[in-house]
């Protein structure tokens, strides 16, 4: 019974491919969007998680505050360059503790301004980041300790504020302050999340305290631990140090985070995938259209094929048999959509991946929700049609026309 | 269903006192008003009358299509007119078989997919369907037609597949309510004398509709229809019932 029900929905179909067709377009594209949305994300997620792991995977990030949900932090007291030095000294195990401070500011250079992140650093920075300059040099002691007027630049900078010129032995503006740049950073290229890593100029931490944040705060302290030490057990040191040095009581909770790249990488893929998610959700509403499309359809079919229900109905067919005559076909229907939307889907994420350089990673379980999905909607927007159907009189569905 | 197993002497068809009324109120009209008529298995009955005094309409009843307002059918002794649409359904479906003037065969659709369809809804197995169903085509001298849409087959052609996809089942009755309303005379000869065939031959008893004395000539037994009334009904001498 269910067989002749779908050969006859088959049968129906055939009779008119092309409306057919542009009836579940619908459903082809909706069925479509969702699956390249999540795969898509999907691979942006590993990809994210792939470049934060390449920075080193023996890196630890200590901010004050605490933790509230992704890239959310409450107030909590700033570190001093104290607490890098005591981490330094006590803790066993460690390649680099880099303190730092940044701030938001336009950099000028002649008639030429940029604005861009200013850090300040120690020397440690550059063995903690694993980077160095390409042109001119990094700064020297004395420089360091006595806070002097000088920076290095990124790449993006470089380029902003001096074109092709050479920058180093330069004076560029920052606020009030002159400063010389005595050097340029290798170039790191875009992260995956977008921002610009060589959109930076580095100055000596005390030179940023002294003339540009006026006080002795340290808003970061990068820690990269030596070949073979175990991260976790370099974290739960610090946590412990740290712990001791705020005064925090036994049973409080920390006001300062000490994230390892796991983690980092952890915040950041469950940020892409709650976009990644909501871009499946707005795609999904595409497939609700595409049901709309298809109950529209099916309700002109049913007044159309009045007369063919009427002899159906004159053959023998009962309403149960009308109705599921009508159902199937919407099923079926809008189940080719799912079908061809889901071939069409993952040829498209792959030649999207492939040209924005993403992994391509087959997500067989969003391809099946996709498809039950693309199948419920025939039931749910077929029902209506198809007890239309069933209803009529066959006297009168006869006489139709 | 126990229909087949009626007793022996229980008429085929058997119309009780029917009317059958439109409408309601003041715009009510009546279309049959007292109707008794008694249908053998194995008769061939031509119904005439003119147009509006309610042909269309007692074949409908006949055809288990409608119900009657007032008065019963039986149909082997089964009052109609106490099934549901369901119960209407399968009668049509194991017993009746119809021919329409204006054909109804399904466009798009080919000649054999057609006759299939009453066999569809019985359930018969694929091979066995398609078997029945070109024999059937063969029956009313259409093979090499079977893959032929309704659009690239004449009047008496499609007709004929029309007469195909209502004998295909071997119903108890043939139901044909003009069948050669739209067909030339040669055309409709041949119509008449494959439906006298069935009934000679395969005993289906055929009630028909039809306005030409020609075509109503080849019934066994006329029954004339006035405003709602059945007027006349005429046994043909030496035609057994
Ligand atoms: N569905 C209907 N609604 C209202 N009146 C109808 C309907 N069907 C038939 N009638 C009326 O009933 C009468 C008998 O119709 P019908 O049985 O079709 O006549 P015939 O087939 O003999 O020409 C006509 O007056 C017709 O107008
Ligand atoms: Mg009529």
């Amino acid at each position: 019974m269910i067989w002749n029900t779908i050969l006859l929905a088959l049968r129906e179909i055939r009779r008119n491919v092309l409306r057919s067709f542009l009836t579940v377009l619908g459903i082809v594209i909706g069925v479509a969007a969702v699956i390249i949305m999540v795969t898509l994300g999907g691979g942006v997620t590993v990809k994210v998680g792939d470049q934060i792991s390449s920075l080193g995977s023996n890196l630890l990030i200590i901010t004050p505050g605490k933790r509230m949900g992704p890239g959310q932090v409450s107030g909590a007291g700033p570190f001093k360059i104290d607490d890098a030095t005591t981490i330094a000294r006590e803790i066993p195990g460690l390649a680099a503790v880099a303190p730092m401070s940044s701030r938001a500011m336009t950099v000028v250079f002649g008639n030429q301004n940029w604005s861009t992140m200013v850090s300040g650093i120690t020397d440690e920075y550059f063995t903690a980041r694993n980077w160095a300059v390409q042109a001119g040099r990094q700064f020297n002691a004395s420089e360091l300790r006595s806070g002097a007027a000088v920076c290095i630049i990124g790449a993006t900078v470089q380029t902003k504020l001096f074109g092709n010129q050479t920058a180093v032995g330069q004076r560029i503006r920052l606020q009030k302050i002159a400063c010389e740049v005595i050097g340029v950073m290798d170039a790191k290229g875009q992260s995956t999340m977008g921002t610009d890593q060589d959109d930076l100029v580095l100055m000596p931490l005390r030179t940023f305290q002294r003339r540009i944040a006026g006080n002795t705060d340290v808003n970061m302290i990068q820690v990269s631990a030596q070949k073979g030490v175990s991260t976790e057990k370099v974290q739960r040191d610090i946590e412990r140090l740290l712990h001791e040095l705020r005064h925090i009581p036994a049973n409080s909770e920390n006001d300062f985070n000490v994230m390892d790249m796991k983690e980092i990488t952890k915040m950041l893929t469950n940020t892409t995938k709650v976009l990644t998610g909501l871009l499946g959700a707005v795609a999904a509403v595409s497939l609700l259209v595409g049901g709309i499309g298809i109950m529209n359809i099916m309700l002109v079919s049913v007044t159309e094929r009045t007369r063919e229900i009427g002899i159906r109905m004159a053959i023998g067919a009962m309403e149960r048999e009308v109705l599921l005559q009508f159902l199937v076909e919407a099923i079926v229907l809008s189940s080719f959509g799912g079908l061809i939307g889901i071939v069409l889907a993952l040829g498209g994420s792959f030649a999207i991946a492939s040209a924005l350089s993403v992994p391509f990673i087959f997500n067989a379980q969003i391809v099946l929700i996709a498809f039950l999905f693309s199948a419920a909607v025939g039931v749910i927007f077929g029902y209506f049609p198809a007890r239309k159907a069933a209803r009529l009189d066959p006297i009168e569905a006869l006489r139709h026309e | 269903m126990n229909a087949r197993q009626a007793p022996l002497d229980t008429p085929l068809i058997e119309l009780i006192n029917v009317t059958k009324s439109y409408g309601s109120g003041s715009a009510s009209m009546q279309a049959l008003r007292g109707v008794n008529l008694t249908i053998h298995a194995g008769e061939f009955v031509a119904i005439m009358g003119a147009s509006g005094s309610g042909k269309s309409t007692v074949m409908n009843l006949i055809g288990c299509l409608d119900t009657p307002t007032t008065g019963s059918y039986r149909f082997k002794g089964i009052a109609v007119e106490q099934l549901d649409r369901n119960q209407r359904a399968q009668l049509r479906r194991y017993e009746l078989g119809f021919v329409f003037q204006g054909f109804n065969l399904l466009s798009r659709t080919s000649a054999l997919e057609n006759v299939e369809l009453p066999l569809i809804y019985r359930g018969l197995p694929n091979a066995e369907r398609r078997q029945l169903a070109l024999n059937a085509l063969v029956t009313v001298g259409l093979q090499g037609w079977a893959n032929h849409t309704p659009s690239e087959l004449s009047g008496g052609q499609q007709q004929r597949v029309a007469i195909a996809r209502a004998i295909v089942t071997q119903p108890a009755v043939l139901l044909a309510d003009e069948p050669t309303g739209n067909l030339d005379s040669a055309r409709s000869i041949e119509v008449m004398e494959m439906i006298t065939r069935f009934n000679q031959e395969l005993g289906i008893t055929v009630v028909m509709v039809t306005h030409e004395p020609d075509m109503a000539a080849f019934a066994s037994r006329v029954v004339h229809f006035h405003d709602g009334l059945v007027a006349s009904d005429v046994q043909k001498p030496g035609a057994s019932s």
